[in-house]
């Protein structure tokens, strides 16, 4: 697929990707996170990256992709994934790099992190997949947490003078002069996973051509961590994270 | 050269590629070297936001195969444990640098420092000289056993200058790093991970959390048997011991050489690997011996490997203590060749330690 196709608006779901071992996962029905992985993967094989690409994976559900993943990774640390990747691109600057972390990762515990590195222009791709809660752990709530959401540690709901305000990541990282490219997509839909699609290939691009830090942003469903049915998950995230984050190209865009 | 450089040098003679770290004394030298020398071996150096994202910065070098380092004081070295502990877990060979403030890391360093079932290698030079050589000792250690190794100094080793020249060693074959990931792997079915908790990969399963776990235990248990090094002197009829380590080891040194001369019947064992402790030679030294002295900038650490060597055999007493200069960093009035001899004299006659 290129960046100027219509979408395979049918398609999504009926093949496995190139880049895995096994098909098999085991994260919870209804769960966004494989298919933003599905959008890194063929984006790798798209842009023949496919032998020259090191991941390095952070925690949270989607660690566990880092055994089927086929693809060279260093698992690294609980927030720490864009330090080692900054480690890995200095000493491989030909090779693809990309982080793989979830809102708790990136946000709460690696805030730091992933800020410096993008103000240092670093040549690497975040890839941040975002549900605004800890699913791992089961339901807990993270710094992308919108107002309202209700979790484990926000029973009655994320209130504002109690708990504080989310973070809006990629509005913050897009205001750093390093980061060249910084987009916002979702998984909830078709059409939402094939605009991430093109989404994802530019970031890939940016860093391919040298043009420094590069983020997405993947809004994930977590009907399990948001305490909803898992048909529900779709219209959930539209209603409640994707108000406050917003899809869209952020920065360095078309 | 100054003891920061003699570093810097030796760690680029033994092909360390990359370093990161964040400035903090008496530390700050031997970034400033780093980063003045390696862009012109091809090399990098990054001025890291913090300590934990130096370790996090030398931990994705070390991925790739590279050599690579980091370092700081103790403090710093507290915000890195984190990551020594499961860099331990992942098998990854870095060196780190602790250019201590005084000796009171020697639980840090020799204990794990993190969280879980480890211990570093950790080598403590008592000069340039010694700690140019033990710098390229530790790369070679760290390739040989895929586990991170410490070099132990302080104020006084990375801050004062001996003419030092620095030429690359040989230490023996090494294994090839045909763990180390280049990118290659993706879609041959055979990618790797390097991953602290065993995970693996589909096809080529890793053992586990459980069993890497007992897998570097048992490599601590080879590590420890196998290399302690240790330096003596004067043991011939010493009838006292004095253990210390690092630069103390050296005004120890000559403490005794002078309390030799007077005729004092006093000896001296220098662990150079904290981590293994020499507890064999220190056995040894003590089997014979009416007491054993443990000199030591701290309250009292590695006094506890010391007893846990001699095991009874002699009384085991500490005669070092805290003792910095008024910044807290530097060389207290404790290290000085005659407060040490006064101590040990008064030890063994039996006297009140004078202060």
């Amino acid at each position: 697929m290129t960046v100027g196709d219509e979408p395979v608006r049918h398609q999504v779901g009926e093949k496995t990707p190139h880049l895995l071992q096994t098909g098999e996962h085991d994260l919870c029905p209804g769960c966004g996170e494989p298919v933003a992985i599905r959008i890194l993967l063929e984006t790798l094989a798209e842009l023949g990256l496919t032998t020259s690409t090191i991941g390095v994976v952070g925690i949270g559900c989607y660690t566990a992709f880092a055994r089927t993943l086929d693809v060279d990774l260093v698992q690294a640390l609980h927030g720490r994934a864009p330090s080692v990747a900054t480690g890995v691109k200095r000493m491989q600057p030909d090779k693809a790099v990309f982080t793989l972390q979830g809102d708790g990762d990136m946000v709460n515990e690696g805030l730091q992190e992933v800020l410096h590195t993008a103000a240092r222009g670093e040549n690497i791709t975040c890839v941040l997949l975002n549900n605004g809660v800890f699913g791992e752990t089961g339901g807990h709530m993270t710094a992308t947490s919108v107002l309202g959401q209700r979790t484990k540690t926000s029973l009655e709901g994320r209130d504002a003078g109690y708990h504080g305000y989310p973070i809006v990541i990629g509005d913050l990282l897009a205001r750093l002069e390093g980061a060249a490219y910084v987009a916002r997509g979702s998984v909830q839909s078709a059409g939402a996973v094939a605009r991430t699609k093109r989404m994802m290939r530019r970031a890939l691009e940016t860093q391919l051509a040298g043009e420094g830090f590069s983020m997405i942003e993947v809004l994930t469903m977590c009907p399990t961590g948001w305490f909803v049915p898992t048909a529900s998950g779709p219209s959930y995230m539209e209603e409640t994270l994707g108000q406050v984050h917003v899809m869209g190209e952020l920065k360095g865009g078309a | 050269m100054e003891g920061s450089e003699a570093i810097a040098e030796a760690a680029i003679a033994a092909g360390c590629r990359f370093f990161a770290g964040y400035p903090m004394t008496p530390f700050t030298e031997v970034l400033e070297h780093f980063a003045e020398k390696l862009p012109a071996v091809g090399g990098v150096c990054v001025n890291a936001e913090s300590e934990l994202e130096a370790v996090g910065m030398a931990w994705g070098a070390l991925a790739t195969g590279a050599r690579a380092a980091t370092g700081s004081t103790g403090q710093g070295l507290s915000l890195m444990q984190e990551s020594f502990s499961e860099i331990t877990l992942a098998e990854l060979p870095l060196v780190a640098f602790n250019m201590a403030r005084g000796q009171g890391d020697y639980f840090q360093s020799t204990r794990g420092g993190g969280h879980g079932d480890y211990r570093h290698i950790v080598l403590a030079p008592m000069d340039i000289r010694e700690a140019a050589d033990l710098t390229q000792l530790a790369f070679h250690l760290a390739d040989s056993w895929r586990t991170p190794v410490l070099v132990q100094g302080d104020y006084l080793l990375a801050h004062t200058a001996e003419a030092v020249d620095v030429a690359p060693l040989q230490f023996g074959a090494l294994p090839p790093k045909d763990w180390a990931v280049d990118g290659s792997g993706g879609g041959t079915g055979r990618s790797a991970v390097i991953s602290p908790l065993g995970i693996g990969k589909h096809n080529t399963p890793g053992p586990g959390i459980e069993g890497q776990q007992q897998a570097i235990a048992e490599k601590m248990s080879r590590i420890a048997a196998g290399e302690a090094r240790v330096e003596s002197g004067f043991l011939e009829g010493a009838e006292h011991v004095v253990v210390a380590f690092g630069t103390s080891a050296k005004f120890v040194r000559y403490a005794v050489r002078r309390l030799r001369d007077e005729g004092v019947a006093v000896g001296y064992v220098r662990p150079i690997t904290l981590w293994p402790f020499p507890a064999d030679a220190v056995a040894e030294a003590a089997s014979g011996a009416r007491s054993v002295l443990v000199f030591e900038l701290n309250a009292g650490q590695m006094v506890d490997d010391v007893r846990l060597a001699v095991l009874g055999a002699a009384p085991v007493r500490s005669i070092g203590g805290i003792s910095t200069d008024h910044s807290g960093f530097g060389v207290g009035p404790l290290l000085d060749v005659e407060v040490i001899a006064g101590r040990i004299r008064a030890a063994v006659t039996e006297e009140e330690v004078p202060a």
